[in-house]
């Protein structure tokens, strides 16, 4: 017998599978029985009710997608009062993503999600959408050290700060949200990105841009979850492109303690069930006593410290 | 076939309400015209459980150049529990259609699926009409046979660009319906004339209520002559999906609600809504 058990900070997960925020929602109960998940993450809400973006909200690209939905959300008060019940009936712990336009009213929301029932709060530092020209938070140290300080101060709550693959400077946002007060990091959000149809030469997204995700994702958000293990002492939970339990498998590998499990569940709507079953097949086969071993294990000591903490142009 | 069959906790999900992932194998796939194919597989029966108007969400395969990576809508053009058989009627489109029109009998086809809300038939409606062109009417068949079942009295407008490309004629008539036909070629597929058809028919009391699907024009058309004479219906639409379960907001579309435009989920509310809620596009 296997365990699959992780930890991150003091919550225990019964396994390292979860969903990605926005690929994830009580429709699903329809499909498999959630209490397979390690943990429920749900889609981002804002304090008021937002309508979202003009569609096409969604285009596919070779191998993978983009999306421009916008966060639309129905507010603060529908969630408390329908969600978080709605939850109850499972023992997966439940993740409430948050996300706020400015630092004030994001950690008023922080503050109004603490309830009985939520288990964890993800803070979506790091949507690209949302402001103008997709500027986020997570973009740069010092802003994420400034909003993490004041959603620290707003919740007695576990806070996983969801980072965004659209900086130059991945291991300083790492350690500044470590610094503000993050329990965990969830690496990463979607990247920037666009399409244009060639034939009628309009952008194929209604928001002209949107976040990429899917498996062309998975090389960069891999390389950030291992910069951030390497940078901090809190978990990482890894999040990008992950479609089969190799993948899975790979960012365990790179250092993250769980992962998150996103447009796979768009294709596959069993694509985390079927993983979970398989990296307990996997650790039986290689004789492994408990995922937690796999955590961190890559082979990386001959590399310099130096190649390990390079950083993109910014 | 392999259907993912996992248990569904805590025992509150109807059976109808069920959505599974299946492999089906294909047992034909053969032009019906120029322009559309039927699509005939072998299915499970816990997935045929369906209701006229749903759809699955089908993974198109990758091949011959073409790379769909999302799954593609596809309305369900009949389901037969008694002989296993899932049945899609479509055109080639895009890639997704272009790959889906090269599977050959024998190989394997996943899909998800049943989804969304279907069409409604109430009890007091005893006049059925059918109004879709191309092949909107694809959408529309399951709904016919379930209207001969329940005893209804069936009228289909059938409209096309030319008489070769109506499609479904033979079905319709074969379930007992009047069927009409309309085309551009021979200059009756206008709005005026199907204007004065509808007109006649509901001055013949031959409408309770109408089903349509898929054409702006046909939707407004429907929605005028409808709020004259007080008449219901209902609407299948479309939209661009991801996830086809409601999760990702991808397809919404807005529709006309007391105090305002709402948006809503064409996979999750729909894809069928009232007609006069429904908006233009």
């Amino acid at each position: 017998m296997v365990d699959l058990s992780v930890k991150i900070g003091d919550l225990t997960l019964k396994n390292p599978i979860m969903p990605a925020s926005g690929t994830f929602s009580e429709d699903l109960v329809n499909v498999f029985d959630l209490n397979l998940l390690g943990a429920l993450v749900t889609k981002t809400i804002t304090r008021g009710i937002r309508q979202g973006n003009p569609t096409p909200r969604v285009c596919e690209v070779s191998g993978s997608m983009l999306n421009s939905i916008g966060i639309p959300s129905k507010g603060v008060g529908h969630f408390i009062a329908n969600a978080v019940p709605f939850y109850q009936a499972y023992n997966s712990p439940l993740v409430v993503s948050i996300s706020g336009n400015t630092v004030d009213e994001f950690a008023r929301l922080c503050e109004e999600v603490s309830v009985p029932g939520v288990a964890a709060i993800e803070v979506n530092i790091s949507c690209p959408n949302i402001e103008e020209d997709g500027k986020a938070f997570a973009m740069r140290p010092a802003s994420t050290l400034d909003v993490m300080r004041k959603l620290r101060a707003a919740t007695d709550l576990p806070l996983w700060a969801k980072l965004t693959p659209n900086t130059g400077e991945t291991s300083d946002v790492a350690r500044a949200a470590e610094e503000g007060g993050a329990d965990a990091l969830v690496v990463a959000n979607t990247m920037l990105s666009m399409s244009i149809d060639i034939h009628s030469r309009k952008p194929r997204l209604g928001n002209l841009m949107g976040g990429l995700s899917g498996p062309s994702l998975k090389p960069i958000a891999l390389r950030m979850a291992y910069q951030c293990a390497k940078a901090v002492d809190i978990p990482v939970i890894g999040c990008g492109g992950i479609s089969t339990t190799d993948d899975v498998l790979e960012y365990l590998i790179a250092g993250a303690s769980a992962v998150q499990v996103g447009t796979a569940t768009f294709i596959h709507p069993t694509a985390m069930v079927r993983m979970i079953a398989e990296l307990e097949d996997y650790l039986n086969a290689q004789n492994i006593a408990s995922v937690r071993d796999l955590i961190g294990s890559v082979r990386d000591e001959e590399a310099a410290d130096t190649v390990v903490f390079m950083e993109a142009a910014p | 076939m392999n259907t993912v069959a996992l248990n569904v906790a805590p025992g509150m999900i109807p059976a109808n309400e069920r959505v599974f992932e299946s492999e089906c194998l294909v047992k034909s796939n053969i032009p019906v015209n120029n322009d559309y194919r039927l699509l005939v597989l072998d299915a499970p029966a816990e997935i045929l459980d369906c209701t006229p108007g749903q759809f699955f969400h089908i993974q198109c395969p990758v091949r011959g150049g073409h790379q769909p990576y999302l799954r593609r809508p596809m309305s369900i053009y009949g389901y037969f529990p008694e002989k296993g058989e899932l049945q899609f009627l479509y055109k080639i489109a895009g890639e997704g259609t272009a790959a889906l029109a090269e599977l050959v009998p024998g190989e394997s086809l996943n899909v998800v699926g049943p989804l969304g809300q279907g069409f409604d038939i109430r009890e007091d409606w005893d006049n059925l009409l059918l109004l879709a062109r191309g092949v909107g009417l694809a959408t529309l068949a399951p709904l016919a046979l379930e209207a001969q079942r329940r005893g209804k009295k069936l009228t289909a407008i059938c409209s096309a660009r030319s008489p070769q490309l109506l499609m479904s004629i033979d079905y319709f008539r074969d379930l007992g319906a009047d069927v009409m036909t309309v085309t551009d070629s021979e200059g009756t597929s206008d709005l005026a004339h199907l204007r004065t058809l509808i007109e006649q028919l509901i001055a013949d009391q031959r409408v309770d209520a109408f089903y349509t699907c898929g054409s702006n024009r046909l939707l407004k058309l429907l929605q005028d002559i409808g709020a004259t004479h007080d008449i219901p219906g209902q609407i299948a639409l479309e939209q661009q999906m991801a996830c086809g379960l409601g999760m990702c907001q991808c397809c919404v579309r807005s529709f006309r609600a007391e105090g305002g435009i709402v948006h809503k989920r064409v996979c999750k509310e729909g894809p069928v809504f009232e007609l006069q809620e429904a908006m233009g596009w």
